[in-house]
């Protein structure tokens, strides 16, 4: 009997070569990732459960992402506690300004294929896009492991999509993530995990792949993965161990489901208000007005999708009444971004463009909106009050289409 | 050798989601002793106070559903249930529970066999019997049994050490 990608990474890390789906086991954890929401929160509690040593401190890293820069008072709470406990605990991987945690993971090359992580935030599935079996955990769960260095899993059952074809022009994988999610429903994958096979996805970049990643929580998966391969290698600097290029799903393993389809078929979507499951062809709302563009966050503010916002916005203008705020999800980005003349495309355009950092995708900074309002935008949420009041629509969307609905002013088909 | 202990049922349906085992306008209430007549209140507003140390919930599928508020296995245990066997339930709340000391039993079956009221017995790890039938039940591994026995994560890791 064959085995899916999960199965093989938790039989490597466990040494139990027999376990299968539904199986529940401890697993060595590779690396942990906290950010600044939940380390006051992780710290009281690593600390009431007596601990007094980080199992590996080299594993831990620490990111402050949603409250840089800070923008009430009490924010700095959480800054002063983290660089206490990194501290005292003999931390090295803190990144106080550097990016979006789910960005410098990868990008630091703090993960790597097969690896084991968790993360205490729900888009740690986002670093399945270099084969690492990556979850979402809470923060007493988190204290535990910094302790053990260990967490019971059940292993997840497996939904195999398979995407064949060339993608149409102007159609990205955050149109085909999109549409997956409407076609799951948004407990669709829950307790599963999501992997994804095909020559389309082989022709991915890793930048596409993380973005598809990021978002299958969002189809309540716990996981999602794809097969490391060249590109993946170069990405995270490494060679390909067999090991490592064995984790493919087998044509004989045992998949709760199977999806297929053909990337010609893909249109550009957009999730409509209020549910990431609520999936329309952009070309069904065209003439919607709109108030404001957002391009970022760590499912869409990588450098492939400021480069196609800022082919589309070149020697264009954004519509006088609409402000399209962009958001590099990473420091390294924004410095490529303004080497290779991104930035000033985009500048030149009109955009306003912020640090890097969680900011307006989760409602805390820099382009709040009020009732009434209506936004296009990359990230991956569109819950009511997500990015202000609870009166404002949110349109989730590719980098292409966010730009072109920014130059028109009303949502338009890219 | 296993647990064995005799308890009886409450029945639920599928899709208990944690709003319903406790709304968000109880969650701001000091203490999870607080927020006990509450629990179940949008379904059933006078089940708190019928449970008794000791019962069991038998539910239907995805037992558990919605946000990831940890109060929802917590007032569960406060109000003295002994476990919760439902044919399926949510990742988030699983965990939550197991962490906060509840213990949960998966069997698809228990549901449409019972009713409200019936005594079951219960060995855990191994089977429930009801009615003079038999259901299978998962075996838990030794570290979820150890983070159920101390009464959660937090008393577990202490235990471990050497704080109680």
């Amino acid at each position: 009997m064959g085995a899916t990608i999960i199965e093989k990474i938790i039989r490597r890390n466990t040494g139990l070569p027999e376990v299968k789906a539904g199986d529940i086991v401890t697993v060595q954890v590779d690396r942990v990732m906290i950010h600044d929401i939940f380390i006051p929160f992780v710290a009281d509690k690593f600390e009431e459960m007596g601990f007094t040593r980080l199992w590996d401190p080299d594993k831990v890293v620490l990111i402050y992402d949603h409250l840089v820069p800070a923008s009430q008072v009490d924010d700095t709470r959480h800054f002063r506690v983290g660089n206490a406990f990194a501290e005292k605990y003999g931390m090295t991987h803190v990144h106080r300004s550097d990016g979006i945690c789910h960005q410098l993971m990868p990008e630091a090359g703090y993960v790597k294929p097969g690896n084991v992580v968790f993360g205490t935030d729900s888009h740690t599935t986002t670093y399945g896009c270099v084969g690492a079996f990556s979850s979402g955990i809470g923060y007493t769960e988190m204290a535990g492991i910094l302790g053990t260095g260990t967490l019971w899993i059940r292993i997840p059952p497996t939904i195999r999509v398979n995407i064949n074809g060339t993608l149409p022009e102007n159609v990205t994988s955050k149109d085909v993530i999109l549409r997956l999610i409407g076609d799951l429903g948004a407990d669709g994958a829950t307790y599963q995990a999501l992997e994804f096979a095909g020559d389309t996805i082989e022709s991915m970049s890793l930048a596409s792949r993380m973005t598809m990643a990021n978002m299958a929580i969002e189809g309540g998966a716990k996981c999602a993965l794809f097969t490391p391969d060249e590109k993946t290698a170069e990405f995270c600097g490494i060679s390909l161990t067999e090991a490592e290029t064995s984790l493919v799903g087998d044509p004989d393993a045992e998949y709760v489901r199977v999806l297929n389809y053909r990337a010609e078929d893909f249109v550009p979507v957009m999730a409509c208000p209020s549910q990431v499951d609520n999936i329309h062809p952009v070309a069904e709302l065209a003439g919607t007005k709109i108030d404001q563009v957002f391009i970022g966050s760590c499912t869409n503010g990588r450098l492939e999708d400021l480069m196609c916002a800022a082919r589309i916005l070149k020697g264009k203008k954004v519509a006088p009444f609409v402000k399209l705020i962009v958001t590099p999800a990473s420091r390294k980005i924004y410095r490529e971004a303004l080497a290779n003349g991104t930035m000033k495309t985009l500048q030149e355009a009109g955009a306003i463009i912020t640090h890097p950092g969680c900011g307006l995708c989760c409602g805390r900074t820099g382009g709040i909106l009020t009732d009434g309002e209506r936004v296009v935008a990359t990230n991956n949420r569109n819950f009511l009050g997500r990015m202000g009041t609870s009166k404002v629509e949110i349109y989730l969307a590719s980098p292409a289409t966010a730009a072109v609905c920014a130059i028109a002013g009303e949502i338009v088909v890219p | 050798m296993s647990e064995k202990f005799k308890a009886r049922v409450w029945v639920l349906g599928d899709d208990i989601d944690t709003d319903i085992i406790i709304p968000t306008e109880y969650l701001a209430l000091k203490t999870v002793e607080d927020m006990k007549p509450y629990a179940f209140s949008p379904l059933r507003p006078e089940l708190a106070g019928q449970i008794l140390p000791g019962d069991i919930i038998v539910a239907g599928k995805n037992f558990g559903c919605g946000s990831s508020r940890e109060q929802a296995p917590e007032v569960i245990k406060a109000l003295g249930i002994r476990c919760v066997v439902a044919g399926s339930f949510a990742r988030i709340f699983f965990r939550n529970a197991i962490n906060n000391g509840l213990l949960l039993i998966e069997n698809a079956d228990l549901h449409d066999a019972v009713k409200e009221g019936d005594e079951v017995e219960v060995e855990v790890g191994v089977k429930i019997t009801a009615g003079g039938r038999d259901f299978p039940i998962p075996s838990l591994p030794d570290n979820l049994l150890e983070i159920l026995n101390a009464g959660g994560l937090v008393k577990a890791m202490r235990r471990r050490n050497g704080l109680e």
